[in-house]
């Protein structure tokens, strides 16, 4: 462990105080990554010289009184955000030589505050996966227990956060690929309102469900790096044109008064009884200052697998579309023709599974099935959102798990693309409705990390944020670190 | 249940060349997905309008005036190959 804070805000308060400099706390965080790493596997790119310019600029403006609050405060960046001169690959082979010509608006803001980015994290191929086990750079190790998956696709935010080689991360969540990691991982995610955060050279999977957020070791944080990559931006067209708000406003609000809200269809049958009994505790303690709770039925949530991925693969199968070996990416050797040119760039660049949900979003969207599946879906998806509009007319927040199980074993889930596809039974709903969720630590089994998750009505980021901060505030599961840190030389 | 043959014709739509090898497990794997899928049928959504944005908001739209650059020569410095600011590709027409 490094002698410098662990969070997001321990670092701003010090580079603040002037305790200690960025560039200390990048370097020491630098030596943690090159000594460490090479067991987590969490990052596919480390922008050693970068991260000490940035961090010594950031040095100058703190001494020059010209820094903003996150400034020089370092953070790891999901390999999916585009970074100008610096290879965003998405886990791909696909993408294995790609040098974006620009910045998402994420890195520009990230830029703009005058943070210090480590390096890019690994992650699922494209984003498509709940292990990191489809990343074309090997998966990544749970910090938590050796031969354990970090969950996905932002397995690598998630683990280098967890063994603190980064005290913050962005990630991203198509249907859970920010909250199931963190949950996994035993550290904070939120994955904001859909529009929130500009998608913008962000790499597209799903795009009417894909949303960039900050992963972390608390609420507090998160919120901090909220503060920083949300705002509405021109140029996606989807993207929220909302006052700005100050994400950390609602973290001293109590809980007493609060109604949540519990799915029957979240406690069903799938669920580990021993992750229960964690948000039974999580229950008391939130019954124990004032909140109160109620049981809900949401039959509808049953089908938000199968919507789900009947709507992420056709949407994927049309974004990936753009992958043709002749822009930019791989292209296979000696093409006989245009065609053959195609098909063998896209057949040597793309993974198992991408390749999976290609062939099933091609399926769903051609000529005489497109009603039967993808509009479907979408019926489907009206009637989820529309059982969300009713629980938030009755309660303010809904409480759950994030996940049915603690991180599996590397290869278990592997070989059955639907068991894997299960890990999100809790968490594509959430997609599929467009609202923000977070899922933060709340206990243990058998010495793994469990998630809370917390979902909230549309844009009450700043209150679903005070609800998880005044959680942590009673608890210290966040604080937990994974044992083999603590025997760390 | 999803035939070889029809594995084949969806990987001809969608461009992408599979190994005769791997057409058997592709066809598993879509018949298990498909069959996963097919859960959605036990709800009668017939008087269901779809939901395309979560959010229902329609895209905004913007003046057509001219934003961009002519970045022509960043773009293709990342291209396979490039020739007088064309993307080359093998002959299309004999």
């Amino acid at each position: 462990m490094s002698s410098f804070p662990d969070s997001a805000a321990g670092i701003a308060a010090g580079l603040a105080a002037g305790e200690f400099s960025s560039v200390e706390v990048t370097r020491a965080l630098l030596e943690r990554i090159d000594s460490l790493d090479r067991t987590y596997n969490s990052y596919i790119s480390v922008t050693r010289a970068s991260a000490l310019e940035q961090a010594a600029a950031a040095d100058s403006a703190i001494a020059a009184g010209t820094a903003g609050h996150m400034t020089g405060v370092p953070y790891a960046h999901k390999d999916i955000f585009c970074t100008a001169g610096v290879r965003t690959t998405c886990g791909s082979r696909m993408l294995d030589n790609f040098v974006a010509p620009y910045d998402a608006t994420v890195s520009e803001r990230l830029n703009a505050a005058g943070m210090v980015m480590l390096g890019k994290t690994n992650m699922d191929e494209f984003a498509m996966g709940s292990s990191n086990e489809t990343s074309y750079y090997g998966p990544v190790i749970n910090p938590w227990r050796e031969n354990t998956v970090p969950g996905g696709s932002s397995g690598g935010s998630a683990a280098a956060v967890a063994a603190r080689l980064a005290p913050c991360a962005t990630a991203t969540d198509t249907g859970g690929s920010i909250r199931q990691p963190a949950a996994l991982c035993g550290v904070s995610g939120l994955k904001p309102t859909y529009g929130r955060v500009s998608r913008y050279g962000m790499i597209a999977f799903a795009s009417s469900l894909d949303q960039g957020g900050p992963m972390a070791l608390s609420a507090h944080d998160l919120a901090l790096l909220l503060n920083v990559i949300a705002a509405p931006d021109p140029r996606d067209s989807t993207s929220v044109v909302r006052p700005e708000e100050d994400f950390t406003a609602r973290l001293d609000t109590p809980v007493a008064g609060r109604k949540f809200g519990i799915p029957r269809q979240f406690v069903g049958p799938n669920l580990d009884p021993a992750i229960a009994a964690c948000l039974e505790q999580a229950r008391k303690a939130f019954e124990s200052r004032g909140a109160q709770f109620v049981e809900l039925d949401m039959p509808r949530l049953d089908l938000s697998i199968p919507a789900y991925y009947v709507i992420s693969s056709a949407e994927c199968s049309s974004n990936l579309s753009r992958y043709d070996g002749v822009r930019f990416g791989h292209r296979c050797d000696d093409p006989s023709d245009l065609d053959d040119l195609y098909s063998r760039s896209r057949g040597e660049g793309f993974g198992l599974e991408t390749k999976r949900r290609i062939l099933v979003g091609t399926y769903a969207l051609s000529s005489g099935y497109y009603d039967a599946y993808y509009r479907k879906a979408q019926q489907i998806r009206r009637l989820i959102r529309d059982e969300f509009q009713s629980a938030f007319a009755e309660v303010d927040y809904l409480f759950g798990p994030t996940s049915p199980t603690t991180a599996f074993s590397l290869g278990q889930k592997a070989q059955d693309p639907v068991s894997m596809y299960l890990s999100d039974i809790y968490t594509t709903a959430v997609n599929l409705a467009g609202l923000p969720a977070a899922s933060i630590p709340a206990g243990f089994v058998d010495g793994m990390p469990v998630g809370l998750q917390l979902i909230g009505n549309y844009f009450d980021e700043a209150g679903l944020l005070g609800v998880a901060h005044q959680f942590q505030t009673a608890t210290d599961w966040h604080v937990q670190v994974p044992p083999g840190l603590l025997t760390e030389k | 249940m999803i035939s070889n043959d029809e594995v084949k014709a969806i990987a001809r739509l969608a461009r992408i060349d599979i190994d005769d090898e791997h057409v058997a497990n592709f066809a598993h794997d879509l018949t298990r997905i498909l069959d996963f899928i097919a859960e959605m049928d036990a709800v009668d959504t017939s008087a269901v309008e779809p939901l395309a944005h979560p959010l229902e908001v329609a895209a905004r739209t913007r003046p057509d005036e001219v934003r961009e650059r002519d970045e022509r020569a960043a773009f293709q410095a990342g291209a396979p190959q490039t020739e007088a600011g064309l993307y080359l590709v093998p002959k299309v027409i004999d």
